[in-house]
């Protein structure tokens, strides 16, 4: 190989955009691009100054590369050069401090407003086509029309039978769907910043196995049991008390230290799980069944008059937390760095934890024990725009909602006439990409 | 700005870390913090930056005592560089990072305003990391690390900077660009230091925190002298100002025979050197001192000849000739050291 194919090779290395996903990459590139090899130096000459200067710089380290890896880095290289991005990365650095050319991933970065406005036209459409499909599909256009009708009181009157179906049955069902996604995103954002363990999810103070306990309880014991409490109560007061409990348990002198509190989640839940499999034992058939689908989760039986309180809790939660965005980034640097930055963390832990636990609590309690949802949508929105907390928790809220809402659609057109419990369907996606996950995360090698 | 310790007493799940120490850093001052593993150093940083509150004393950070102040009002004055930092590994960009450092500055209602960006990039064009502002924090090398996370506390435009450790784990090169970093920012700095080299060229004040007290202060010269070296560090070695003006430690060939050394170490090169110390005695980094120098044992079976080498070379200049007295190292003559009871 020449000297000058070595040297376009080590240019091309220097990946400006590795942190875009792959598709963009494609669609970002013409695609004739796979240049035969002699032409690629004058490509080079052509590169932002910037670039130019990488590439003198680490001229002499040239080594061969496989061809598929520089045809790869080619795109990235050529992303940036038609981007305006580059302005500013030709700056000299200060000649005291020489630091050499950019390199290793970056983050590129959409503007939260514009995306946070795209997503939420997203779930809109979502909602509606999820509204519409069902036993009796519906146009989207007489679903608009039901629902403008009764959200202005303007436009005309429906079929009373369709209207029966798209405004008492599945509009309630949709809407909880998406107060329950987002939830359980927010909660997950929450709490993986919180206890600063990215295995963390809105479960993992206890919650769920509280909640179980509770609904499970009012489910075999023909609710007499509990002073005839309905199971979301009974399920609501089973979480509080179990989180409670992790809560006095993983505190020492009013300071809660995360790893404590993460351990005493986990055995205060196969405690409460300890109950509840023994009820599950005693119960009939028919209770267990109804039991297995409430640990499963659903929102099939969503009515309005539950939404006033769900969507109080979560829209109110969501936006609170949303201000503590700062605090949670700074949290981010380690408990001592945030500390020196001005953050009283205790405080801002029992706050979180309080705040999203109520959250959670009362998520569960109307569609009982949805697992996956506030593990993996924490991190793919983290993965797409990053950790900021400022964005991370408006964003995953919105995609949160808008995975819950297609999931649920799923799960009553999968196997229809029957549903599935949506603990199963977010399951079924979820593991398969946390795996992925796992796997394609770099930071987790090192541990 | 000033900083001013007086008469701290921290005091941790009821042992007592700190015991009446106080020091004093003038405006521009860098003062370096230097002394064995588990003397206190770390937790007089706490008590500074306001993590961990002092049973007694009082820390003035520009005339006010940042215990009386709000937590955000205390963080506007001092900016922290801590090891906690290091390993951050989430997704941050190094602008995002940069721009944690004006979280005091803010409420919960705060949006960054043209004064945030300000300080921002000023930190980073101070850091010498605008090149990296877009990269992922997590991407960044050791030395780069460090310089993102040096701008993050510039960001915070404080009075006082505190660093811990900055330069661990880093390549040579990488420590030196940091010293001319901190050098360069011109704020009162209290930084945490375990190579002694570093601190003698970096420090214009050194602090020696030994077992919970201050040990020794003052000038860099004045501070690490071979009794100090010895009782404190545990360490045969002398500090001496070049003929290129850079203080540089020597260690002896065998720097843990101090059982036996009762000579202290002088000159192993020539004063006149114009190069810095060759091959006998390279300035290696600080060896994590093992114990404090009451357990170092007393007779350590090294063969005498390599100690007898070093200390022949100090000719008689030494008065304190002392036999080697069992247990307990000699008491050194300028400050209150204790005989330690525990380690």
């Amino acid at each position: 190989m020449s000297a000058h194919t070595s040297a376009w090779q080590r240019t091309a290395r220097t990946p400006l955009v590795s942190r875009l996903p792959p598709l963009s990459h494609a669609l970002a590139v013409p695609f004739p691009f796979a240049l035969p090899r002699g032409l690629a130096p004058r490509r080079a000459a052509a590169l932002p100054r910037g670039l130019a200067r990488a590439r003198k710089a680490t001229l002499s380290r040239g080594l061969a590369r496989a061809r598929g890896r520089v045809l790869l880095r080619v795109f990235a290289a050529r992303t940036a050069d038609t981007s305006p991005a580059p302005a500013k990365e030709q700056r000299p650095p200060p000649p005291s401090h020489p630091v050499k050319g950019p390199r290793g991933p970056r983050i590129v970065k959409i503007p939260t407003a514009p995306l946070l406005v795209a997503l939420l036209a997203v779930l809109a459409a979502t909602m509606m086509v999820a509204v519409s499909i069902g036993a009796v599909t519906i146009p989207v256009a007489d679903v608009w029309q039901i629902v403008w009708h009764h959200l202005t009181g303007s436009g005309s009157a429906a079929d009373p039978a369709l209207d029966q179906i798209v405004w008492n049955f599945r509009t309630p069902r949709v809407v909880l769907a998406a107060l329950v996604g987002a939830g359980l995103a927010v909660s997950g954002v929450v709490l993986q910043a919180v206890v600063a363990n990215p295995l963390a999810d809105p479960y993992v103070l206890g919650v769920s196995s509280g909640a179980s306990l509770g609904a499970v309880m009012v489910i075999t014991m023909a609710g007499g049991a509990l002073g005839g409490l309905g199971v979301s109560a009974a399920a609501f007061a089973g979480a509080m008390i179990a989180v409670a409990l992790v809560f006095v348990l993983g505190q020492t002198r009013g300071r809660v230290a995360p790893t404590r509190l993460v351990l005493s989640g986990v055995a205060v839940g196969y405690l409460f799980l300890a109950g509840t499999s023994y009820l599950q034992l005693q119960a009939t058939p028919t209770e267990l069944r109804s039991v297995m689908f409430w640990m499963l989760g659903s929102v099939a039986g969503a009515k309005w008059n539950q939404l006033g309180l769900v969507s109080t809790v979560v829209i109110g939660s969501t936006l609170f937390l949303a201000l503590f965005g700062r605090q949670l980034n700074a949290l981010l640097a380690g408990d001592e760095s945030a500390t020196a930055l001005g953050v009283d963390v205790h405080r801002l832990r029992a706050v979180l934890l309080v705040l999203s636990s109520l959250l959670t609590g009362t998520v569960i309690a109307v569609a009982g024990g949805i697992g996956f949802v506030g593990l993996m949508i924490p991190h793919l929105v983290r993965l797409a725009v990053g950790a900021d907390h400022r964005r991370l928790l408006p964003l995953a809220a919105v995609v949160g909602s808008i995975y819950l809402v297609v999931v649920d659609l799923l799960s009553r057109t999968v196997n229809r006439p029957n549903e599935l419990p949506l603990g199963i369907l977010t399951a079924l996606f979820g593991a398969p990409f946390f795996l992925w996950l796992l796997r394609r995360n770099r930071s987790l090698d090192a541990g | 700005m000033k900083l001013t310790v007086d008469g701290l007493h921290v005091v941790l799940d009821h042992q007592p870390i700190l015991r009446d120490v106080s020091l004093e850093a003038q405006q521009g001052d860098i003062v370096g913090l230097i002394g064995p593993n588990g003397s206190g150093k770390s937790t007089l940083l706490r008590a500074v930056y306001r993590s961990l509150r002092p049973a007694r004393g009082v820390v003035r950070v520009a005339g006010d005592d940042v215990w009386k102040l709000p937590a955000r009002a205390a963080a506007r004055r001092t900016a922290a560089v801590l090891q906690d930092s290091a390993g951050t590994a989430v997704g941050l960009c190094v602008k995002e990072i940069v721009a944690l450092g004006r979280t005091p500055h803010h409420g919960l209602l705060g949006r960054d305003g043209a004064d945030d960006h300000r300080a921002v990039e000023e930190a980073l064009d101070a850091c010498g990391a605008r090149t990296l502002e877009d990269r992922d924090f997590a991407s960044l090398s050791g030395g780069e690390r460090q310089r993102v996370l040096l701008a993050r506390a510039l960001a915070q435009r404080p009075k006082l900077l505190v660093l811990d450790e900055l330069t661990n784990h880093l390549d040579i090169r990488a420590r030196f660009e940091l010293l001319d970093l901190i050098r360069g920012t011109g704020t009162t700095t209290l930084a945490v230091l375990h190579d002694l080299d570093l601190a003698a060229r970096l420090c214009d004040h050194l602090v020696v925190l030994n077992e919970g007290t201050v040990a020794a202060a003052g000038p860099v010269l004045d501070v690490l002298t071979t009794e100090v070296l010895r009782e404190v560090f545990g360490v045969q070695a002398v500090a001496e100002r070049h003929a290129d003006g850079v203080i540089r430690i020597t260690y002896g060939a065998n720097p843990l025979a101090i059982g036996r050394a009762t000579e202290p170490l002088t000159s192993a090169v020539p004063r006149s050197a114009p190069a810095p110390a060759t091959p006998p005695a390279p300035t290696t980094p600080a060896p994590t001192t093992p114990a404090a120098p009451s357990t170092v044992p007393p007779a350590v079976p090294h063969p005498a000849p390599s100690v007898a080498a070093v200390a022949s070379a100090s000719a008689a200049a030494s008065p304190s000739a002392s036999p080697p007295s069992s247990a307990e190292p000699p008491t050194p003559p300028p400050t209150e050291h204790e005989a330690p009871a525990l380690g």
